[in-house]
């Protein structure tokens, strides 16, 4: 007779740490965590000695130290009497601006020549090959230090636009005259463009510490009641049509609850364009875009477009034949089997790559530094650092503000993607 | 009554040609460029836009010139050669500058020491790339590192073949312990030593030997590095060291173990969450902190080692996606064949993901060869801006801006669009589904 006896029991020995694959894995974990921990104490350690030995100390108290600097381009009121953060956050604006400006105008090219790429024109096909392999296949840097020397070296000083009692006398023209009915002057200096003034604006309010421009405010609360009745009627439309089969028409509701409540709030503040005007040296009045800008922004978006007219184009390739043919079979037009069937699974395919270029293009807007253009880096990493000599506490700061940045688009990004994502089960 | 015969042809007719609007150009023509309203007026667009490229570029191109000593120079021969108002393109500026855009200052007579490194550059590619070539030719691919940085940076020949010996001891190790202590461990203590062998032993020994047998040619100092010599210097070096750790790095995030995870995770999407040119202020700038106090080293090798840091993190991703790709019937495979984990990787799961991934490995080297550039803002002279401004910055060819970003612009597509277009060719040679 048989007895089952139980699996012999081991027991622990030190070796099966290193031999037993059921162990060995928390070995190697307790060894690649001390070497790390170690590391780090390395770092710091030789951190703090070299503070120590340049007599520095390690804080942030800079930050609320006046800057004594002037920056070109301010979004919120800034003069050199402000803090250093207060610097730091004028340039994160800036860098947020181009980097904004810089991914609507790449998205809205990207998929413009990504859809013409597949046209089946022969010429323009080709051409759209050109653009994407040129732009991508060439430094980024490239593009921003040509389109700022060609900005700053090609166009007009503003004295040329100067037209004199002689030159009328003699018939001659000035050698450079302004653009657009003679309201934007691109000049050496940089573009001056009318700016939107108001005659009898709101007061200034006061929210949070911060002062808050009331007339842009309250633009945009209209603008937003606006659109939010217009979703509402458009709403109810569909509604309409799935009741009963007729679509009602809207365009005119919507047009008129768009248009005549911000027409109105404009005339009622009296709203008017400032338009840019010669003085005896420079341009005055209107707003001045500064060429640095412009070329950043404009290159960057360029570059990043021939990535975006890839994106699109692989994501349209991607969705089968099949999908356009039983679209054509059931009779729709080619412009509404673009936008019923194929772009909203193409979408799926488009908005993954789509982040990472966003991405890159505000992680890109830091080569500013090319163009002197007052981003964070110019800001934070360029001028605070070298006027205080803080250069680890800043880089370390401006490191954890882009690494922000990059976490929150990410995010917000993917939020967007699982959104439109396919849901299945 | 007499029968009527039908008629019946025997005989094929010869075929007749389509109409001319169904063939030749005319047919192409129209079914290409004309084949509705909308493709007209595109056409029409694009043939404007051709033309107003064509006639500012081809009279600028036509009125080139190539011996001035200056752009006034120039400008003075375009006038008086096409008349007042023509303008031209001085490459006269090119032919006096171009070896400052391909090897910055270094010095003219030692040229045929980075070229010869270039050249046999392709002899150490070539066998991975072509596993036609004998095996024994990677021999030459394992010594290719320091025999290019002996001829680059010259100095005792002693210097790179005591720190290649840290990397044989590195191997014999791994060898040697490989069969008792599994990968992992083996190779933590091989480089452990080896690293001991680097720190203590690297300095004395090359000593010892340059003293004993001295073999020493002229010593170039990094900042005579420049130009495109630069660039291929710092690209080809961070992303060959960035593979090995990209693939590290895939591995650790895709790992079981919780600590090994983290930590890869967490160094991915922090480099890969902050621009490059933080990454290059930290090389220039914050290294003298973190290291201990004294220590001083190059600029050039500092740079590589950030940008081979930026990367790795992208290379990982890469390699990630390559290996999210496999079927999971491949790794459960390996594991009823009872391979362990190295194994594994090695034989089934890595050829497999690599080849996967090698588009995007090759996309990420093109990215990080342009991104090289940025390199001008730690004060090296890469061949956009560094060597630009130099140009720029001469009285003689003060003012000039099209022809010095052309020309390095024109070699920079060359190369890129040239390695994107092998990628394709070679993506098409790997693949093995029958689609």
């Amino acid at each position: 007779m048989a007895f089952v006896q139980d699996a012999p029991k081991d027991s622990f020995r030190l070796g099966m740490l290193i031999y037993d694959t059921r162990y060995r894995a928390i070995t190697i974990q307790v060894i690649v965590l001390t070497l790390f921990l170690l590391f780090l104490s390395w770092l710091v350690n030789n951190t703090i000695e070299n503070l120590a030995a340049k007599d520095r100390s390690f804080d942030f108290g800079f930050l609320w130290q006046r800057a004594g600097y002037d920056i070109n381009q301010t979004l919120i009121s800034y003069t050199n009497d402000s803090t250093h953060f207060r610097a730091a956050l004028v340039g994160l604006l800036n860098t947020l601006l181009a980097a904004t400006v810089g991914c609507i105008v790449a998205t809205i090219l990207g998929v413009l020549v990504g859809v013409l790429r597949l046209s089946k024109n022969w010429l323009v096909g080709r051409m759209m090959t050109v653009y994407v392999e040129v732009l991508r296949n060439v430094p980024v840097l490239l593009w921003i230090l040509l389109t700022m020397t060609i900005l700053s070296e090609t166009t007009p000083a503003p004295s040329d636009f100067r037209v004199t009692e002689a030159m009328i006398a003699a018939g001659e023209a000035p050698k450079a005259t302004m653009m657009l009915w003679d309201t934007v002057a691109i000049t050496n200096r940089g573009m001056n463009v009318p700016a939107p003034l108001v005659e009898h604006g709101l007061p200034r309010l006061e929210l949070l510490g911060m002062s808050v421009n009331s007339n842009v405010l309250a633009f945009l609360v209209v603008l937003g009641g606006s659109l939010w009745v217009n979703s509402r009627i458009r709403g109810h439309a569909r509604r309409v049509q799935e009741a009963t089969g007729v679509r009602p028409v809207t365009w005119w509701k919507s047009l008129a609850v768009i248009v005549l409540p911000t027409v109105a709030l404009l005339m009622a503040l009296g709203f008017h364009l400032d338009i840019p005007t010669l003085t005896r040296f420079n341009f005055k009045g209107g707003t001045e875009i500064l060429h640095s800008f412009t070329a950043l922004t404009l290159a960057l978006a360029l570059y990043t477009s021939a990535f975006i007219a890839e994106i699109v184009r692989a994501g349209i390739m991607a969705i089968s034949r099949g999908q356009s043919e039983a679209a054509f079979a059931l009779g729709l037009r080619p412009g509404r089997t673009m936008s019923l069937v194929i772009l909203p699974q193409a979408l799926r395919v488009i908005i993954p790559p789509l982040i990472s270029q966003y991405l890159n293009l505000t992680k890109n807007t830091s080569l500013a530094i090319a163009v002197s253009y007052m981003d964070l880096r110019g800001t934070l990493g360029g001028i605070t650092l070298n006027q205080t000599g803080k250069e680890l506490e800043c880089m370390l700061l401006m490191m954890a503000i882009y690494l922000t940045l990059s976490l929150i688009i990410s995010s917000v990004m993917n939020a967007f993607n699982r959104a439109v994502a396919l849901k299945e089960r | 009554m007499t029968s009527v015969i039908p008629f019946v042809r025997n005989e094929m007719l010869p075929e007749k040609e389509p109409p001319l609007r169904e063939r030749g150009v005319v047919h192409w023509m129209r079914q290409n460029l004309f084949s509705g309203p909308l493709n007209t007026v595109l056409t029409l667009l694009g043939l404007a836009v051709l033309l107003w490229v064509a006639s500012h570029v081809l009279p600028w191109l036509m009125h080139s010139v190539w011996n001035a000593s200056s752009l006034t120079e120039c400008r003075d021969i375009i006038t008086q050669r096409f008349g007042e108002g023509a303008t031209g393109a001085c490459w006269a500026m090119v032919k006096e500058r171009w070896h400052q855009y391909l090897y910055g200052f270094y010095p003219m007579d030692l040229y045929w020491r980075p070229n010869l490194a270039f050249v046999l550059m392709f002899v150490a590619i070539a066998p991975v790339l072509y596993t036609s070539l004998p095996r024994k030719m990677l021999w030459f691919t394992a010594i290719y590192p320091a025999l290019t940085f002996w001829l680059l940076w010259g100095g005792s020949v002693w210097t790179p073949v005591v720190a290649m010996l840290g990397f044989v001891i590195l191997a014999l190790i791994f060898r040697a312990l490989v069969g008792k202590l599994g990968v992992p461990v083996s190779a933590g203590i091989g480089v452990v030593v080896a690293a001991l062998w680097w720190m203590f032993a690297q300095g004395p020994v090359s000593d010892a030997l340059q003293a004993a047998i001295p073999l020493s040619i002229t010593t170039v100092d990094s900042d005579q590095f420049g130009g495109f010599l630069l660039s291929i210097v710092i690209g080809v070096t961070a992303i060959s060291a960035s593979l090995p750790m990209g693939i590290l790095l895939a591995l650790g995030r895709k790992s079981d173990m919780l600590i090994v995870r983290t930590l890869s995770v967490g160094f991915i999407e922090f480099i890969r969450g902050v621009p490059l040119i933080t990454l290059l202020f930290t090389a220039s700038l914050l290294l003298q902190y973190f290291l201990p106090p004294g220590s001083n080293f190059d600029i050039i090798l500092r740079v590589i080692i950030l940008v081979t840091l930026f990367a790795a993190a992208y290379i990982a991703e890469v390699i990630r996606g390559g290996l999210a790709a496999l079927p999971r019937g491949q790794y459960e495979a390996a594991d009823a064949l009872g391979l362990d984990y190295w194994q594994a990787q090695r034989l089934i799961i890595m050829p497999q993901a690599l080849k996967i991934s090698i588009p995007g490995i090759v996309s990420s080297f093109i990215g990080l060869f342009k991104d090289t550039t940025l390199v001008a803002f730690v004060g090296l002279q890469d061949p956009l801006k560094g060597i630009t401004t130099i140009v720029r910055a001469d009285i003689n060819w003060k003012g000039i801006y099209w022809e010095p970003y052309i020309f390095a612009g024109a070699i920079f597509f060359i190369i890129c669009f040239g390695m994107s277009r092998y990628s394709m060719w070679l993506e098409r040679k790997l693949k093995t589904d029958h689609r």
